[in-house]
């Protein structure tokens, strides 16, 4: 994914006045605030309809509670006696009872605007089937719950791939075309294989084969009472899962950013300074890199991004307890508030991001004019 | 122009990994064209689906008859012998009034080093009023005769060795199999000729019986079995077929589409370029993988569906704009101008000057977006939203990993569907990679 900014041409270097600077800054800065929020609310309103199949769910749970309070009327042994009349009455008092509880009383419309509206206030209201650990229904707790696991997994691989692959990116493009650089670019390739996959090899060798990794999950079990004990045990459980995240784009990451920089320092702005006899350093420093910081930033905000929504499948397959598994796990309980939540959340961050880029652009590329 | 498009394939052939790449993909089509012919779709998926009925021939979990190249120990293959097929001799003897005997004798070599699984016997019979009756010797390849059962059949009996009681307080073990297939007192495999001997005696002159042994061993055919005893190489072969529709589908349906609005969007400018741009940064907001998988829970597991689903989500992402950043800069140039000035639709200029200048920039993409694709399938089967009915690559992985196959060490399970969906996708990166090389002027040098 990537994101919009208009990057203007070559502004001329017209002189203007602070006053027209400002106003010409604030007008725009209202305008984008205005496209992007209107942005976050279609994404989060379709979002919100998709996770309600408009009100196909609403027949599912319907079902679901018709089911379990029939049972557990017909299994309670004080009801046995009552007439069957009555007892059907019973039952569907009951569901009544429920249903409203749930909130499916209400028309489906209504209740979408609703939840719109306590989404974009971040009020995020109650879960319908998952709790927390803990044992709270408020999803704000249950994802608050999760969000640790996920940045320590998506923050440790995902910071380790990013520097990584710049540092060695930088390495490869100042010498390209030696045996690194080549090996870089014969296994770029490896990166069409997504992380859970290489998760499963992993697991196969050290967990199953040589039986020196854990298979899943985020601490063996029961958890151990010491910290330094708690710790090493989180790290053990942490080695595949972030293992197979790095594993799987590294070496095209690598290779783009080693690409990038190349072409950036095949400009003639660059021979130029080789030409007057600049220092190797220098010349990296303010002729290719300066000039790929925007894109670089951007990545960077972006992964910053991508931590909030965790790897689903990856989690899954490792049973980290993180955002993305809380995700699943919350789709497959037909549980909306959770999903509208974790949308939302992640939509306020992008648009956030979006929306801070573009000042960013501006301070560190002094050809970028904001509002042009 | 065609020329240019065809010398740039040409190029192809400096790469030799591409080679390897597009050899593969070849080797795939013609595979899936194989396995369509053989295995016609209804009856793939009625095998897929069959339960013991269908497979009752095979052993549970039996890696596949190759591991035996590999392993110092061998493993028995299984089989399945029938008298109806003539390959269980059958000889009619008959007594006087009616009553004859049948003797039924298949001879068989086991040479290897672990038991295996179980044997079975299969009986059909004909009769009126009175049952046929059966007894069963083994003959071990050092003479002894054990005398496995008698018992009298119905229409249709199934006996099964390991579980007789009779036999197992006969043998004074709980473990049938390693007693019938060792020396007394001695805990390892008895090699040799094994000979299956069983007496039928019929008391009908038309009654007839028919008996069927299923040996089941410890390995299966080239793929192996899985946990319904179905044999992985029906999932195997038809995954291929299913990975390449979906990832081609896919890549194709999302690129073209994509390319195609990008053009409309640039040709009109104005508010359906802008409308674009929105409908882009409203995608960037949705959850791609949750609105999937939303849709494989509350909706349909159908492939078509999630192929649908994920080719509308995929279009308008970061592809969109890189397209229009180009067709801007086409849009400027002289031939479009001529185009404008003969009068030509704006239909024409967008299908047939605008679109045909992408296809160079089209195609590496295309063929590298392939693999996420197929991928992508495998992903969601993995986690339980595989299509209902199709035998994919992803759905042995998903039965694997929900039996334990890691964790009982049935690497085999998990190993050759993944094997499998790493050569495809590699397939396709390495021929994208090369055509990226050969298309990006860019990236020529670098």
């Amino acid at each position: 994914m990537s994101v919009t900014t208009h990057v203007p041409e070559n502004v001329s270097a017209k002189k203007s006045f602070a006053n027209s600077t400002f106003i010409r800054v604030l007008r725009y800065t209202a305008v984008r605030l205005l496209t992007l929020f209107v942005t976050v609310v279609i994404g989060v309103y379709l979002t919100i309809l998709i996770a309600n199949m408009g009100g196909f769910v609403d027949q599912i749970i319907k079902t679901q509670i018709r089911d379990s309070i029939t049972q557990s009327v017909a299994s309670n042994q004080t009801y046995l006696q009552m007439e069957p009349a009555l007892r059907k009455q019973l039952i569907e008092e009951r569901i009544a009872l429920e249903e409203k509880r749930r909130g499916l009383d209400t028309p489906i419309a209504v209740r979408n605007a609703r939840y719109l509206v306590n989404a974009l206030k971040l009020d995020l209201g109650r879960a319908i089937n998952m709790t927390s650990d803990s044992g709270s229904k408020q999803v704000r707790l249950i994802l608050l719950e999760r969000l640790p696991a996920t940045l320590l997994l998506m923050g440790s691989s995902q910071l380790f791939l990013f520097f990584s692959s710049v540092f060695i990116a930088l390495n490869l493009s100042r010498n390209y075309g030696n045996f690194w650089d080549k090996l870089t670019i014969a296994l770029s390739p490896s990166s069409a294989v997504p992380p859970w996959f290489y998760g499963i090899f992993l697991i196969l060798i050290f967990a199953s084969g040589l039986k020196v990794l854990p298979f899943g999950g985020m601490v063996s079990a029961p958890p151990p009472l010491n910290k330094l004990d708690y710790a090493l045990s989180v790290l053990k459980h942490l080695t595949l899962p972030g293992l197979s995240l790095i594993l799987s784009s590294f070496f095209l990451s690598v290779y783009n950013y080693r690409t990038f920089f190349l072409i950036y320092s095949s400009e003639d702005y660059v021979d130029m300074a080789r030409a007057k006899g600049l220092h190797a350093k220098d010349i990296e420093r303010r002729y290719i890199l300066r000039p790929t910081l925007p894109n670089i930033i951007t990545n960077f905000a972006l992964l910053i991004i991508s931590l909030w929504t965790g790897a689903l499948f990856t989690e899954t397959v490792f049973l980290w307890p993180g955002l993305g598994r809380t995700l699943f796990q919350a789709i497959g309980q037909y549980d909306t508030p959770i999903i509208v939540g974790s949308t939302i959340i992640y939509a306020y961050l992008l648009a956030m991001t979006v929306f801070i880029l573009n000042f960013v652009y501006a301070l560190v590329d002094p050809r970028v004019k904001i509002g042009e | 122009m065609l020329n240019n498009l065809r010398s740039s394939l040409q190029k192809i052939l400096l790469y030799p990994s591409a080679i390897v790449g597009v050899l593969v993909i070849l080797l795939l089509v013609i595979v899936s064209i194989y396995t369509m012919v053989t295995i016609p779709y209804s009856q793939a998926i009625a095998m897929w689906r069959g339960g013991e009925e269908v497979w009752y021939q095979n052993p549970k979990f039996a890696p596949p008859a190759w591991i035996n190249f590999f392993s110092t120990k061998k493993y028995s293959e299984s089989f399945a012998v029938s008298t109806t097929n003539a390959e269980i001799q059958k000889t009619v003897i008959p007594v006087e009034r009616g009553v004859s005997t049948i003797e039924m004798v298949y001879e068989f070599e086991f040479e290897s080093d672990v038991y295996p699984q179980d044997l079975l016997l299969y009986f059909n019979s004909s009769f009126d009023q009175k049952q046929p009756f059966i007894s069963i010797e083994l003959i071990t390849p050092d003479e002894r005769t054990i005398r496995v059962a008698n018992f009298a059949i119905g229409n249709k009996f199934t006996y099964r060795f390991a579980q007789d009681d009779k036999l197992r307080a006969k043998l004074r073990t709980d473990k049938v199999i390693p007693a019938l297939f060792s020396l007394p007192e001695s805990d390892v495999p008895l090699k040799g000729i094994y000979k299956l001997v069983i007496t039928g005696s019929t008391f009908e002159p038309d009654s007839i019986i028919d008996a069927e042994f299923v040996f089941h061993g410890q390995v299966f055919g080239w793929a192996g079995t899985d946990h319904a005893r179905r044999d992985l190489s029906l999932p195997l072969l038809w995954g291929v077929p299913v990975a390449l529709a979906f990832g081609l589908m896919a890549a194709i349906g999302t690129s073209v589409m994509t390319m195609i609005i990008a053009a409309i969007a640039t040709w009109y400018g104005g508010w359906v370029d802008e409308l674009i741009q929105r409908i882009t940064e409203i995608n960037l907001v949705l959850p791609f993988f949750a609105l999937l998988i939303m849709i494989g829970t509350f909706y349909s597991r159908s492939i078509w569906v999630i192929l649908g689903a994920t080719i509308l989500l995929s279009i308008f992402t970061g592809g969109i704009l890189a397209f229009r950043a180009v067709f801007l800069q086409v849009k400027q140039s002289m031939y479009i101008e001529a185009a404008k000035a003969y009068g030509a639709s704006n239909m024409r200029i967008i299908f047939k000057y605008l679109i045909p200048r992408m296809i160079p920039l089209l195609i590496p993409g295309l063929v590298q977006s392939v693999p996420a694709f197929v991928f992508l399938e495998a992903s969601l089967a993995v986690i339980g939203l595989g299509d209902p009915v199709l035998p994919t690559w992803g759905k042995i992985i998903q039965d694997a990993n929900s039996n334990g196959a890691l964790y009982k060490g049935y690497y085999y399970w998990v190993l050759e569907p993944a094997v499998l969906l790493i050569i495809t996708g590699l397939a396709f990166a390495v021929l994208g990679f090369a055509l990226d090389r050969i298309f990006n002027p860019k990236l020529r040098d670098v």
